[in-house]
């Protein structure tokens, strides 16, 4: 009987283990919410510059919608703490990104390709 | 012993058997795993809303490629100086947000309190500054379907003395200002449910509650309130910013 109660302790840590949603949970210091926040608001002030300044062609789209991807990646990464979260908050994030990109892509393909050689 | 006995003896035997937190609910092992559950679910109601806005996105971005010369007349109608206010009280809302969760996280009851607080005043101005933007556009004539005028596209603007559309084109700007008021329309009520929520938070949170390990209604109205931060971050630039210099 010792092995098989063994064997039952060992099943119920391997269980435990392998819960897909157990995830210890990682306290983010306010130093991190403090340098993320100055950063956005850093970016804030230059792309705010940039768009003062008239850059060559679609320059200054291109500059500000990198300048609000990079600030939509700090917010998702530090403030809505994915960087700290399990991997299946990773996967549902990612996922639901690419399903948009795919979405927008697509019907942008379309749209632009509607008129082929007719312009 | 009827069955009513029985299911309460059960019941009362099933609290005793495992002690816990009155928050954690039956079908969930642990804490952690509930709040991860409740974290899985907010992602995906975040995602039903980022294939909302999205779609305005979307037809943004067409439209503006269609009627071009009434999308760079639109924008430059817009309060620069309003939309980096609104961007800056935003962003700072988020972090008073992220903090609001912190204190949550490390249970300080007064210090939630009080970045929630800080909250509710940033989205609120927020909402002030959207309100006066608004009641501009409405005394110049830009709010299509009630009260527009494509007069003022037409002869140029004192900070745009080019900006001369036809009549047909300054028409389309119509277009523009409906995408407009749709976008900014649903984001602000996308903040006005958010101070609501905010509100019913932290009178709970006066109560005692979100301060004793029960943390996921705090970090998912967070990522709520991001969210929304995160809509404008691309509202900003798209409304504002890229037609200044056209």
């Amino acid at each position: 009987m010792q092995g098989a109660g063994n064997r039952e302790a060992f099943m119920a840590e391997a269980k435990h283990h392998d819960e897909p949603t157990l995830h210890e949970e990682h306290i983010v210091s306010p130093t991190v919410y403090l340098l993320i926040g100055g950063t956005l608001l850093v970016f804030t002030a230059l792309t705010v510059g940039a768009s003062l300044i008239d850059l060559p062609g679609d320059l200054n789209a291109v500059v500000a919608l990198a300048i609000a991807c990079i600030k939509m990646t700090l917010v998702v990464l530090f403030f809505m703490h994915v960087k700290y979260s399990s991997k299946l908050t990773k996967l549902t994030v990612g996922a639901g990104f690419l399903t948009f990109c795919v979405l927008i892509m697509m019907t942008m393909t379309d749209y632009i390709s509607r008129a082929w050689g007719r312009w | 012993m009827d069955s009513h006995t029985v299911a309460a003896q059960t019941a009362e035997a099933a609290h005793s058997e495992h002690e816990h937190p009155a928050f954690l609910k039956h079908h969930f092992e642990s804490v952690e795993q509930q709040r991860e559950s409740a974290t899985f679910g907010m992602w995906l109601f975040l995602l039903t809303e980022i294939m909302f806005f999205g779609g305005l996105f979307c037809a943004y971005l067409i439209f503006r490629n269609w009627y071009y010369p009434a999308f760079v007349a639109g924008s430059h109608s817009l309060h620069l100086w309003a939309g980096t206010l609104n961007t800056t009280l935003l962003i700072i809302s988020s972090f008073t947000m992220a903090m609001a969760v912190h204190a949550a996280e490390t249970r300080v009851r007064k210090a939630l309190m009080g970045w929630m607080i800080a909250t509710i005043v940033l989205g609120s101005g927020f909402l002030c500054v959207k309100a006066y933007e608004w009641h501009d556009e409405w005394v110049e004539h830009h709010v299509p379907g009630l009260n527009f005028s494509p007069a003022g596209f037409l002869h140029g603007t004192k900070d745009y003395p080019d900006d001369k559309l036809s009549l047909d084109m300054a028409e389309k700007t119509q277009v523009y200002f409906s995408l407009y008021f749709a976008m900014t329309g649903m984001h602000a009520l996308h903040m006005v449910i958010g101070v609501s929520l905010l509100a019913i938070l932290l009178f709970q949170a006066y109560g005692g509650k979100y301060v004793e390990g029960h943390v996921a209604p705090i970090e998912n109205f967070g990522l709520y309130w991001h969210f929304v931060d995160i809509v404008w971050i691309f509202l900003f630039p798209l409304l504002y910013l890229i037609s200044r210099h056209q």
